[in-house]
């Protein structure tokens, strides 16, 4: 009733191809956006509960959004694309480590021409850009071997793009700009002049971000590009036969996903930890992403934010529980069982909707447009 | 499957809405970083045990710090650095006064925490671990890296292989090798002990080990192949007791090993069995064993069953952990002095470590004779103590087979003076002039 496009005439080809057709799509995400740009920070101002103290914003929304961006880019090169990707943790460490060293100056000797590169250091937005600009040059360069390999033999071969990077971040000195202990910290975040330090701005630095990259890749997939991408996705040979040129559908992928996850690494880095090792960017951060993006659901923007929010949020909530109930139990116990039930419930979902959470967004969605008279 | 997926979500956000029971105005929060899961869970357990005992202790003994008692929480890290950072986060605003300070027991998170605990105005206590140059306390105000750090280790064990040998002239020549942990914990003694290598004329080498740590074949074959003089671990966790079996697969002396403090304990010798005999390893400062503290926390703690875990009384981390906690307890006890017997905010511990001092007496009142020396903390040195002995595994028990060694400060302190200097730069920190400080 609620939830009807009935009567919602489309007058212009603009409005026939809008982003988000139907009115009230349209009206949740102005509010969805409205609430997260005004109302949260409001919220935080006025120490409104739950938004009163830091913690929500500072522990829960930043990393949710970050991951979330990371899950969209990991979503447009397996969801859409079709490639399996283990490489994403080495891409967020690209990311967080060029931007590191653009937001510190860069200095490259170049003793045998007796002259040397050196860029002085860029401002926050600029080397958080570029960082996710290396992470695409390199996600290009790793996703050559498509062309020729294909699933889980692709999976192998992005894996090797995870260890090299784990192993060149901590082995070459010149990435940490030399710190005895191998730890960066990241630089003062100014943007613009405006220094970015009470968890608000940070909350809304990443925001911005989010947005406008989640608005970009909404846009992406369903243009030109997206549909190359899903055509190879579904069947690459077809596709090579229509006119599709698998090179470019298959490396532009990788480009814009390691875009997308060298900004959310250099993101994670420098707003989330602020002081990080190549640990943070380890194997199982690719997983983690990769796991987001199945149970959110392949192939949809949406689902990425759904899986984020699963597999970030669900085990802090459950950790809270038995302590919040005034259940005696010790902490080991409470970690163990939530790795017992954030595994089960993964199961169960995966079991129950193999699509993840934004096929169950989708079904609820044709339900809502019948209720309250479903035939 | 929705209306599951709604009512699971509905319940755990009304669990959290009843969250928050209300807490007496007289207690003071203290939060726990611990991990009592993971691949560093056998270290972790002891330390853990012997934090929260101690605070008991003070509770059940004294009726809290000058009447204000503990009230305090744990949280899991798993000695992840994101998940350290979330505890962080979510202890920090905790009771009256907030957090009073933190120890998280993990350089990473340490690494992490420094960048947020000057905005959050809460101090960090990270003894024998974290960052070597936060030993400046002018440029590192809210870092107390207390009674030792790695540089010290290093320095330390450096002298102890001298004294084997018979003398600093000896070393020249001689292979020192370092296994470490591939992280930051690992890696902070390297540019002591190549300042060391330098100075002594040895050959020094450094064989990372990747996290977290079972896996060394490698790294022992090299050790055959090279023969080096001695061997300096640097490990945590399972990497210790892997360390020590393979160099028995080997067959390199156990007895030219020397482990930092974090690899000298029960849980790191005890998995390899007979092969860990005559293992060396460094102390901070305090052996295992049983104390006149000891005594008290068999009386108030352990015989009335409130103790976190008594199968690891005594032992080595545990009581690494009574001694972190009756740091940071006299820390607070020494802000009292100057701002009343309240619950403290982590402001005003800062300024009760940084004033704190810790003189053999009171050691002797407080029951920690023979396991610390004094200490005392001013605006400049935030480490306290640069002393350290060896002590060795005989089989059955650690055995100390040295006297204090003091470290080289003539070669450390213009170290820790210039990488200060250096990550002031790099954030734009204006060290504070120490000369004005009352």
């Amino acid at each position: 009733m609620l939830y009807r496009e009935a009567g919602q005439f489309k007058t212009t080809y603009a409005a026939d191809m809008a982003v988000f057709p139907i009115r009230q799509d349209r009206m949740a995400l102005y509010l969805l956006l409205a609430v997260a740009f005004i109302g949260v920070p409001l919220f935080a101002q006025l120490h409104i509960w739950p938004f009163g103290g830091d913690y929500l914003i500072r522990a829960i929304l930043v990393p949710f959004l970050i991951l979330a961006l990371a899950a969209i880019g990991v979503n447009i090169l397996v969801g859409y694309c079709g490639q399996i990707s283990l490489g994403s943790g080495a891409f967020m460490a690209i990311g967080a480590y060029s931007a590191y060293k653009f937001g510190t100056g860069v200095h490259i000797p170049l003793e045998w021409l007796g002259s040397e590169i050196s860029i002085p250091p860029l401002p926050l937005v600029a080397s958080i850009l570029l960082g996710g600009l290396m992470a695409a040059f390199v996600g290009v360069l790793f996703g050559i071997p498509s062309l020729r390999i294909k699933g889980l033999y692709l999976a192998v071969a992005t894996l090797a793009a995870q260890f090299f990077f784990d192993w060149v971040f901590l082995r070459v000195k010149w990435f940490t700009n030399y710190t005895p202990s191998g730890s960066v910290n990241a630089p003062e975040l100014s943007f613009f002049g405006w220094i970015v330090h009470t968890s608000t701005e940070r909350y809304l630095l990443c925001l911005a971000f989010v947005t406008i990259f989640a608005f970009l890749a909404k846009n992406l997939v369903r243009g030109n590009l997206g549909r190359q991408w899903m055509a190879i996705r579904d069947m690459d040979i077809a596709a090579e036969l229509m006119g599709i040129r698998p090179l470019y559908a298959k490396l532009t992928a990788f480009a814009v996903s390691s875009f997308m996850v060298g900004v959310a690494g250099a993101l994670w880095a420098f707003i989330y930890l602020g002081s990080w090792e190549p640990l943070a960017f380890s194997i199982d951060r690719s997983f983690q992403l990769l796991f987001m993006v199945i149970i959110g659901g392949l192939g949809s923007i949406l689902g990425s934010f759904l899986g984020a929010a699963f597999i970030l949020i669900l085990p802090i909530l459950l950790d809270q529980v038995p302590h919040a109930l005034g259940i005696p139990i010790s902490v080991e116990t409470v970690s163990l069982l939530v790795f017992i039930i954030t595994g089960m419930l993964i199961c169960y979902l995966l079991i129950v909707e193999p699509h993840g959470f934004a096929r169950l967004w989708s079904i609820t969605k044709e339900k809502l447009r019948l209720w309250p008279y479903p035939y | 499957m929705l209306r599951t997926t709604l009512g699971l979500a509905a319940a755990a956000l009304g669990i959290s809405a009843i969250a928050e029971p209300a807490m007496a105005q007289n207690e003071q929060f203290l939060p726990a970083l611990v991990y009592r899961t993971g691949p560093y869970a056998p270290n972790g357990i002891p330390f853990a045990n012997g934090v929260a005992d101690y605070w008991t202790l003070i509770n059940e003994r004294d009726g809290g710090i000058n009447g204000v008692k503990i009230v305090f929480e744990e949280c899991e890290t798993g000695y992840a650095t994101d998940k350290g950072v979330e505890c962080y986060e979510r202890l920090k605003g905790k009771g009256p006064t907030g957090a009073g300070y933190f120890s998280p027991l993990s350089t990473g998170i340490t690494f992490a925490l420094t960048e947020k605990v000057p905005g959050d105005k809460i101090p960090l206590l990270t003894m024998g671990y974290g960052r070597s140059e936060s030993k400046d306390g002018s440029v590192f105000p809210w870092n107390f890296i207390a009674v030792g750090s790695y540089w010290t280790a290093a320095d330390v064990a450096i002298q102890h292989v001298a004294k084997e040998l018979g003398g600093f002239d000896k070393l020249k020549g001689k292979k020192v090798s370092l296994v470490y942990h591939d992280s930051p914990y690992g890696k902070e003694p390297i540019p002591a002990l190549e300042a060391r290598a330098k100075k002594d004329g040895f050959d020094f080498k450094a064989i990372p080990v990747t996290h977290p740590g079972v896996e060394q074949k490698s790294q022992w074959l090299a050790i055959r192949q090279d023969r080096p003089d001695y061997v300096l671990l640097w490990g945590w966790g399972v990497m210790n007791s892997t360390a020590i079996k393979e160099a028995a697969a080997v067959a390199y002396p156990r007895e030219k090993m020397i482990g930092v403090w974090w690899s000298g304990a029960e849980p790191d010798v005890t998995p390899a069995g007979d092969q860990s005999t005559g293992y060396k390893a460094l102390l901070l400062q305090h052996p295992g064993g049983k104390f006149k503290v000891h005594e008290d926390m068999d009386k108030f703690v352990i015989s009335k069953d409130k103790s976190a875990g008594k199968d690891t009384f005594g032992q080595v981390l545990y009581n690494r952990g009574l001694i972190n906690s009756m740091l940071g307890v006299e820390g607070i006890r020494t802000a009292q002095k100057k701002f009343g017997n309240k619950p403290m905010t982590g402001e005003q511990v800062r300024w009760g470590f940084e004033n704190l001092e810790l003189s053999a007496d009171r050691i002797k009142e407080l029951g920690f004779e023979g396991m610390l020396k004094p200490i005392k903390f001013t605006c400049q040195d935030h480490q306290g103590a640069d002393e350290a002995r060896v002590h060795q595994w005989d089989g059955k028990a650690w055995k100390i087979i040295s006297d204090y060694y003091k470290a080289d400060l003539s070669l450390l302190d213009p170290m820790v003076k210039e990488t200060a200097a250096k990550y002031a730069a790099e954030k734009k920190i204006t060290p504070r002039d120490c000369s004005k400080e009352s």
